[in-house]
């Protein structure tokens, strides 16, 4: 580092005999030609002067510190105690009003302080220990480069390629093919194993839900049929199938067949096959997001939208429940409806497409 | 490894059977001595648990970011074996009929029957369920900050880009680890998690809707995810996370901790404290505080309150679903990136719109993070080990390439809040979507270009200081009633602080073609390697030199004219040899004196 003539290096640059400043220069550029025999570089000075702290001069500082220290050490005694005593006398249905933070669990807040109290006292007077009486002036370890000596490595080689030879690995290539294909196929059992009995094939399984021709349609949670003369103007229901009362997989049905069902002014309706697949205004539309497959659960009346709430992909239900905003491509799949003798709504036909998000063999 | 000459080293003397020290000891070292011989006959581990309490760590707040994510970890791996002593992993359905009273009789899987009985039937069991949950939660925070601070001080360069490519993949395990836990409980809104990553495995070209089925053990959302989900969160990833970061911190150990350069720091030592007895009771200390900190916040603030959010039920949802902090970035991708990268092609769909952000994004994010060490290296052409730190201002492009990624992650969470912030600002969706999908092309260039700006203008603050000195503050006037401001020269150890680094030079294109004129195999390579340093190094501040400080003492410049110098520059001679400035020396002198 210090090529340049050692007798400058690494002093504070000292003023010349002549003084100070006999011309004004840009001191981003340098002007000075030549090094002037100093060094390229600063030379690193060295640890600066250790300065000793309040403990280390004064016995009293040192006793002060002592018992700030004893005192956090004795507040978490006290946090556990508190822990303890509440643990077993609060109630856990007990409720407190705690301002800026609104109605809280009695037992929670008390049990979670204490032993915040009890941890946090521990922590802080350690390092308040460390900080005040033990050592502080900085040691110095030295490091070693990480590479082993090129004894050491040629050693390790050589002991690998020994081996290799005394195996006679290069010898009896029969032995090396065969070791490797051996290895490169044992695991397949076991991936075979886990990879071929996590689940079942799709099948398509994905494109169906169990909505069939003349089943109901039946409110979500209650479900109980839906008279057509129910849905007002600006209404919207929750709508399971009523075959869903018999499923035996009552979960994974729902997640595929809920139904979302509206009543527009059959005028506001663009579309005509929308039209002619509800009933009066009266329209049914898969609530499954053909994003990711939340819910569409956000309806907006006045405008008719569809709002999903994962991902905010937006669908107009007078234009066919298109998709004008948000991650969303296709259209929310409708579900054709009529009504039965009784007034009731039915479906007409199954969904025509898959619902819920898109998949690679949809088409 | 060899047998030698029995010696009585520090170790040895703690065998039983050795002759007693000749320094009196008192009782307590013979207490340690015969429990620790003891140990040590059985396991020789005296030598090396002797050296490893003597090891010295430097010291600095950032490197307490680290720490914060290793106690995070033990925090949640404690909370977590108590959990699992109530939690009962089962998407079996039951009906409720514990205390909490809003969901009497209401059907649900047993996953979300025992997640309530933790949380209100079972004695502090709310505490540690939120423990839990918020420990979970500062884990990934401080992986990430930890992660930045190893980045723009460039502790990943040799020999730690290995330990740097092991917390990448600690990290974005994390991720995972959080993903499946957070689903656990079975409640809606962890349920609409599962329902949004099964639409994210049916997005994977080909084989989409078998991932699913395999994933689900058939039809979403079927009765093995919980159990699976299980599997994975308390035995398969904290196994992986725990042997990951046991080579982690082997390695900074084995490494030694890198260091802030600082006036006695060098590359060839470390400069700090001893475990023994500092570190233990600074870093055993900060595990309480951070333990302490989090059983604080569970307390006082509910994270997750899974009662509110009712049992899975794939037909309702709730406003506002969003996931935990650490999957937004993900959501957020997924919220910006428009309807129109699906298609159908030769009968199939693809899914872009869906893959890109939900499969794609975190491999490829944690891939570009992994490799950056590597690229720097193949930049820099720099193979030397690195155990001082670059303060973040000294190496700018890298400071703004960081700083980029950062808005682009940014700009991605906060896309998935868009619904958030329509309804608190009264705004429209459509347009904050629209700005955000803008804001993630446009905002990392321009972050880029600031902060490099930002990191060049402190390098040359840097200059300035060591040149020019600190502002006193002191004006002085001198007899002929011109005013200037008294400067300070820095003292050898702060000015080191600023002098300290080495600048990169942009490397030179060589002409790519050997004596007899044939181009090099590599030229092109080579030129895409010129091309990149100089985008790295072309901008550069060097720093003060002893010959520029010299030339600046000479100058007279560490005094400053208040006033603009007329044209053509009235010298300063007059003012130095005024008598006020002979008053400022001695002032200086003053100050060198204590």
């Amino acid at each position: 580092m210090n090529e340049h003539g050692t007798e400058h290096g690494g002093q504070v640059a000292q003023p010349g005999p002549e003084g100070f400043g006999r011309e004004a220069v840009r001191l981003d550029q340098g002007h000075i030609v030549g090094t002037g025999g100093l060094p390229e570089r600063f030379d690193n000075p060295g640890f600066p002067p250790h300065i000793p702290r309040a403990a280390d001069l004064d016995e009293r500082a040192a006793k002060r510190a002592e018992k700030q220290v004893a005192t956090l050490f004795g507040l978490s005694m006290l946090g556990t105690l508190v822990f303890i005593v509440a643990y077993f006398a609060i109630p856990m249905e007990n409720r407190v009003f705690i301002p800026g933070i609104g109605l809280a669990n009695l037992s929670n807040v008390v049990l979670g302080v204490s032993l915040a109290f009890g941890l946090l006292g521990i922590g802080i007077g350690a390092v308040h220990w460390a900080k005040t009486l033990m050592p502080d002036e900085e040691m110095v370890e030295e490091r070693h480069p990480l590479r082993s000596s090129d004894e050491a490595r040629g050693g390790f080689v050589k002991t690998v390629l020994t081996g290799g030879t005394e195996a006679q690995l290069d010898r009896r290539p029969l032995i090396k093919y065969s070791l490797g294909g051996a290895l490169g196929l044992f695991a397949l059992p076991v991936v075979l194993q886990v990879a071929g009995s996590l689940g079942p094939l799709p099948k398509d399984e994905l494109s169906k839900t169990m909505w069939k021709k003349g089943d109901r349609l039946v409110r979500d949670p209650e479900l109980t049929p839906v008279k057509a003369t129910d849905v007002t103007i600006g209404s919207v229901f929750h709508i399971l199938p009523e075959s869903i009362k018999d499923s035996e997989h009552v979960l994974e049905d729902k997640a595929k067949a809920a139904v979302l069902l509206m009543r527009l002014e059959p005028e506001a309706i663009k579309v005509a096959k929308e039209r002619d697949w509800g009933h009066d205004g009266i329209v049914a539309y898969s609530k499954i997001c053909t994003h990711v497959g939340c819910p569409v659960g956000l309806y907006e009346q006045q405008t008719h939208h569809l709002l999903c709430p994962c991902h905010q992909s937006t669908f107009d239900v007078t234009q066919d429940c298109k998709v004008i905003f948000g991650p969303a491509k296709r259209p929310l799949p409708q579900l054709k409806i009529t009504v039965d003798a009784e007034g009731y709504l039915v479906a007409d036909a199954p969904f025509r497409e898959a619902v819920g998000p898109s998949f690679w063999e949809r088409g | 490894m060899s047998t030698t000459a029995h010696t009585a080293s520090g170790a040895d003397r703690l065998r039983a059977n050795d002759p007693e020290p000749s320094t009196p000891v008192g009782g307590g070292m013979r207490k340690v001595g015969g429990v620790a011989g003891w140990v040590d006959d059985r396991t020789g581990a005296a030598k090396g648990v002797g050296y490893l309490m003597k090891k010295v760590f430097p010291d600095h707040w950032s490197f307490m970011l680290g720490e914060v994510a290793m106690y995070s970890m033990i925090i949640c791996l404690l909370t977590g074996a108590f959990l699992t002593f109530w939690f009962v992993p089962s998407a079996g359905q039951v009906v409720y009929d514990g205390s909490y009273l809003p969901l009497k009789g209401v059907t649900m899987s047993e996953a979300y029957r025992s997640t309530l009985d933790i949380s209100f039937d079972i004695r502090g069991g709310l505490i540690i369920r939120q423990i839990h949950h918020w420990a979970a939660l500062l884990f990934i925070v401080a992986i990430n900050v930890h992660m930045m601070r190893v980045f723009f001080t460039g502790a990943f360069r040799k020999p730690r880009e290995l330990n740097w490519v092991l917390g990448a993949q600690l990290s974005m395990l994390a991720l995972v680890e959080g993903f499946a836990g957070y689903s656990l409980p079975d409640d809606l809104l962890s349920g609409t998690g599962l329902r949004a990553a099964e639409g994210f495995m049916r997005s994977v070209p080909v084989v989409g809707s078998y991932l699913s089925y395999f994933v689900f053990n058939g039809p979403f959302p079927g009765e093995s995810i919980i159990p699976r989900l299980y599997a994975v969160h308390v035995l398969l990833l904290p196994a992986i996370l725990v042997g990951l970061f046991t080579v982690h911190i082997v390695l900074v150990a084995l490494q030694k901790h890198t260091q802030y350069p600082g006036p006695g720091r060098t590359n060839d030592n470390v400069v700090g404290f001893p475990v023994m007895p500092v570190y233990a009771a600074k870093a055993g200390g900060f595990f309480f505080i951070v333990f302490g900190v989090v059983a604080l916040m569970s307390a006082l603030v509910t994270i997750n309150p899974i009662w509110a959010y009712g049992p899975y039920d794939p037909s309702p949802v709730t406003a506002g679903s969003q996931p935990d902090w650490y999957m937004g970035f993900a959501d957020g991708a997924l919220r910006l990136l428009p309807g129109f990268l699906e298609f159908t092609a030769f009968g199939f769909t693809f899914s872009f719109n869906v893959m890109i952000g939900a499969i794609l994004l975190i491999p490829v994010m944690y891939g570009l993070i992994t490799l950056y060490p590597f690229l720097e290296e193949w930049v820099t052409g720099d193979k030397r080990e690195h155990h001082l730190l670059d303060r973040p201002r000294n190496n700018p492009t890298r400071t703004g390439i960081g700083m980029a990624g950062i808005a682009a992650y940014c700009v991605l969470m906060f896309a998935a809040g868009n619904d958030i912030m329509a309804i608190k600002l009264h705004l429209s969706i459509n347009d904050i979507t629209m700005m955000l999908r803008a804001l993630f092309f446009v905002l990392p260039p321009v972050v880029f270009w600031i902060t490099k700006r930002i990191c060049l203008s402190l390098q040359r603050r840097d200059r300035d200081l060591v040149l020019h000195g600190r502002e006193t503050g002191r004006i002085i006037r001198t007899a002929e009633g011109r005013f200037y401001e008294q400067h300070e020269p820095l003292d050898p150890y702060t000015r080191w602080n600023m002098v300290q680094h080495e600048q990169h030079r942009p490397l030179e294109l060589e002409s790519g073609v050997d004596e007899n004129g044939v181009a090099a195999p590599n030229a092109r390579s080579q030129r895409l390697r010129a091309k990149v340093s100089q985008f790295y190094f072309k901008d550069r501040v060097e720093p003060v030199s002893p010959a520029e400080l010299e030339a600046a003492h000479h100058d007279g410049h560490h005094v400053e004219a208040i006033e603009h110098q007329e044209p053509g520059g009235a010298p300063l001679v007059e003012v130095a040899s005024s008598p006020s400035t002979d008053n400022a020396d001695a002032t200086e002198s003053d100050r060198q004196g204590h």
